[in-house]
């Protein structure tokens, strides 16, 4: 696809950002108001066609800095410093007019989630080509052949019509190519890229990725790759720069970044996957054994488990992987009997546990815990750390005064959290702490099996590490066994015993961990473990490759 | 068009009419408890007991309840809204050319109020929490605060009296010219749009506010859309369902709340008519326009049912 020529080409950079500093005003409860600085002099040059990888934890202010490329501050954040030139003139110094008119021309924006940046109530096509007809980079007929082009070119089923769909009727990993071709479609010189794949599932993900690799190589445009996790940048990046509370870290390759570091953070990052964890045989007898478990929804015409049987030794680990929708949750659900199931059982250790919830003593609830994926919504904003710890020693244990205190304070020391934080508020907490809060109050029913689902999903690689590292030590203290349900297979490998693969409800691969994850792979296994970033050059390439051979020779 | 969107307007549909008969039995029980005796009253303290038990005979008074109940409701159905008791003539019509008069007022109250509620909730949307914004909103909710009557008797002194603009009786009829007619209810069309103005800016104000925080209104910003344009293509389509609900109950309220209105400016409407019958104790007319409103009550709620059904797109265009 032939760029037009016709804007005016300058030399030097494209983007020129100095010394740029970033502010915003914060109210913390009880506390008066005052100013954070988000990003602090930071330096950043991008050439045409070329791609910067921007990666670091949550607050590392890699999204700000992308938005402030197009003069962008969400929610109140304010640009207090420093000069951004694009195409060699200062955006800070336009007008609002002059900034709105870059915006969707100069530069476009593709969001982590496309199904919500999408807008329910238009029309994909619409959508797509708004900005081009809005900007008059061509008419809308013209747009709309060009973003045809560009959903074919992103292997979009049927590119003629899915134009005419609304975002609700198209699926996430689709939505996220749609909303590449809707950045392409007015032939930007930059696109903001925020985390566009962190979303998706790893199967899907990699086809996403390999498209926006495609669309970049083929149109030309610079771009800003914003994202946490380095294995996915370094399959798109000329250039990595890592950014850590708002302040550059190191900026170089991406060859260089990955594979020789200089900066201890950095290495960090990049080696932060491994955890030895030796993986233990099966004892004799099951703890939780789930048998012939089918299950569903509403009027049971799809059956979200089908036929699911796996077994849990005590203080071991049997991790659940699978996509998004393939029924990990759900089993989860079934054997806290939150949705009964349709048939079969769930034994723990000598006796069946009833179906539903309501039925079951509050010995079987002590035994069976739960951690979630969100710590924030897990937990009530409006009570202190100590008493959501303290509320199952209450409940399950008629603990009260000084001796819950003490209790408290013993499982605030065993995740490693001092006693300082007994009066703290959740929303005092950070994400990594929160879970923890989460992890003590899981334990303060001295149970038997936790169930964890999803627990680090939404954490930064190194805080995640943590919490896996204190669930280990836990598991082997207390001698609890662990239900783990993840997507992310890296986890799976640094902590299970015992793997079950799950595909469309139903367990595809089981067994213990060192059997499931060597070969001979059956088809989806085998496709899941190849769609896993690997932190190399041009794996990328070869995944697909490999992918394609795969596809050939069914 | 999907067949779950047509099985959705059915039930409401369906539903509307499960209501208006369950209403039809509360007004007809409600009427029936008040106390005293109307033909008693219909004759007056002098009347002899034979007099009464002869019209009470003739009323049918000595049936049951439920068996004159489905002789009311047999004679709805069919149109025949039964016989005033004070005046003797047919209900229907004396009711219609009224219910047309009020129907008349809220249209044009109506067509005006709602444009303006939702630009200047739009407008306030576009310019929150500035001047603007807190002068649309200080206008729209000191209107409301008023009471009708007040804001009625303000527009008389000011534009009828002082100015002399318009005429302070809204007096209608049926050979007058169309024009004159809308100078007519000039006054009272006003006073009623400034009675239900702020609800509907108001609503539409949050509403819009509520979808602004979307991500898809980020989107649209970072297209560089002008932010009017952001606020009415992209926020507005999916503010429409609360948007339509609070708009229809104002339409409502236009058509079963004039009564104040119709009294002040002595307009000849249903508010006017009921007004004279309760005072008459006339049993029949208070039964018959209570009903009428009811129906116009739950008919402009299911058409914002099914508005907000149909501003659905999930509904719309079933996967």
């Amino acid at each position: 696809m032939a760029r037009t020529p016709t804007k005016g080409r300058k030399d030097g950079p494209l983007l020129d950002i100095r010394n740029l500093r970033i502010e915003a005003t914060v109210y913390p409860p009880g506390e008066q108001p005052r100013n954070v600085v988000l990003v602090d002099d930071v330096s950043l040059k991008l050439e045409r066609g070329k791609v910067l990888g921007l990666i670091g934890e949550s607050g590392a202010g890699k999204s700000t800095i992308g938005l402030s490329s197009m003069g962008f501050g969400r929610g109140g954040v304010r640009i207090t410093g420093g000069e951004i030139l694009l195409n060699g003139r200062d955006i800070r110094k336009g007008n609002t007019g002059d900034v709105r008119r870059l915006r969707g021309k100069e530069v476009c924006y593709v969001a982590q989630s496309a199904a919500a940046a999408f807008n329910p109530a238009h029309k994909l096509m619409d959508q797509v080509v708004e900005a081009s007809v809005e900007h008059r980079v061509s008419s809308r007929a013209e747009a709309e052949k060009r973003a045809v082009e560009f959903f074919r070119k992103l292997s979009l089923p049927s590119p003629e019509t899915i134009g005419d769909r609304y975002p609700h009727q198209v699926s996430g990993g689709q939505l996220q190519r749609v909303m590449t071709a809707m950045a392409l479609c007015s032939e930007p010189d930059l696109i903001v890229f925020d985390e566009p794949t962190t979303a998706l599932d790893v199967t899907t993900q990699i086809d996403v990725l390999a498209a926006i690799k495609e669309a970049i190589r083929d149109t030309h445009v610079a771009a800003l790759y914003i994202t946490h996790d380095l294995a996915v940048v370094a399959q798109v990046s000329d250039e990595i720069m890592v950014l850590r509370h708002g302040k550059l870290v190191e900026w170089g390759g991406t060859q260089q970044i990955i594979k020789e570091p200089r900066q201890e953070y950095t290495n960090a990052l990049v080696s932060v996957h491994h955890i030895e964890h030796q993986e233990h045989a099966p004892g004799n007898k099951p703890l939780l054994s789930v048998k012939n478990v089918t299950a569903s929804y509403g009027n049971s015409a799809i059956k979200v488990l089908k036929d699911v049987s796996v077994d849990i030794y005590p203080g071991q680990t049997l991790a659940v992987v699978g996509e998004s929708g393939s029924g990990k949750s759900t089993l989860a659900r079934a054997i806290t009997g939150l949705l009964p199931p349709e048939s079969g059982s769930v034994a723990f250790e000598d006796r069946t546990l009833a179906n539903r919830l309501a039925d079951r003593p509050r010995a079987d609830l002590r035994e069976l815990q739960m951690i979630y994926q969100m710590a924030d919504v897990a937990m009530n904003p409006r009570q202190t750390v100590a008493t959501i710890i303290g509320r199952p020693l209450e409940f399950y244990f008629k603990m009260r005064g000084r001796e819950r205190d003490q209790r408290v304070a013993e499982l605030l020391e065993k995740i490693e959290m001092g006693k300082g934080f007994a009066d703290r508020y959740p929303a005092e907490l950070s994400g990594g702490q929160k879970q923890r809060v989460c992890i003590a109050r899981a334990l303060a029913a001295k149970p038997k099996l936790i169930i964890c689902d999803e627990v680090t999903s939404a954490l930064d690689p190194l805080v995640a590490n943590g919490i896996l590292k204190l669930l280990l030590g836990l598991q082997k203290e207390e001698d609890v066994a662990y239900l783990f349900i993840t997507h992310d297979l890296a986890t799976v490998k640094s902590i299970a015993d015992s793997i079950a693969v799950m595909y469309r409800g139903e367990v595809v691969r089981y067994g213990p961990k060192s059997q499931v994850l060597s070969p001979p792979f059956d088809d989806y296994t085998d496709l899941l473990l190849r769609s896993v970033p690997e932190m190399e050059i041009g794996w990328l390439e070869k995944a697909i490759q490999g992918r394609k051979m795969v596809g050939a020779g069914n | 068009m999907g067949s779950p969107l047509v099985k959705l307007i059915a039930q409401r549909v369906a539903l509307g009419f499960l209501l208006l008969f369950a209403v039809s039995v509360l007004i007809f029980a409600g009427t029936q408890i008040l106390p005293g005796d109307v033909a008693q009253s219909i004759l007056g303290q002098s009347a002899t007991p034979q007099a009464v038990a002869n019209l009470r005979e003739q009323l049918g008074l000595n049936q049951p309840a439920y068996v004159r109940y489905f002789d009311w409701l047999g004679g709805i159905l069919t149109g025949d809204l039964g016989t005033a008791l004070t005046t003797r003539q047919d209900i229907a019509t004396t009711l219609l050319p009224r219910l047309w008069n009020t129907l008349f007022l809220a249209f044009w109250a109506a067509v005006v109020a709602v444009p303006l509620a939702i630009l200047l909730g739009l407008l306030a949307v576009r310019y929150r929490n500035g001047p603007v914004d807190k002068a649309i909103s200080g206008f729209a909710l000191a209107s409301t605060s008023v009471p009708e009557f007040f804001v009625g008797y303000l527009l008389v002194y000011f534009f009828a009296v002082k100015w002399q603009w318009f005429p302070p009786i809204s007096t209608v009829y049926d050979s007058m010219p169309f024009w004159q007619k809308l100078q007519a209810i000039a006054l009272p069309a006003a006073a009623l749009t400034l009675v239900v103005l702020a609800h509907m800016m108001r609503m539409t104000r949050a509403a819009i506010l509520n979808v602004m925080q979307s991500a898809y209104i980020e989107t649209a910003e970072l297209k560089g859309l002008r932010p009017l344009d952001i606020i009415r293509r992209h926020a507005f389509p999916n503010a429409i369902a609360p948007i339509v609900n609070v708009v229809m109950l104002n339409l409502a309220y236009l058509v079963v709340g004039v009564v104040v209105v119709e009294v002040i400016f002595v307009y000849p409407g249903m508010g006017q008519y009921l007004v004279d019958h309760v005072a008459k104790r006339d049993v029949p007319v208070v039964q018959a326009v209570g009903l009428i409103f009811a129906a116009v009550y739950i008919t402009l709620n299911i058409v914002a049912d099914i508005a907000a059904i149909a501003a659905n797109p999930r509904l719309r265009h079933p996967k």
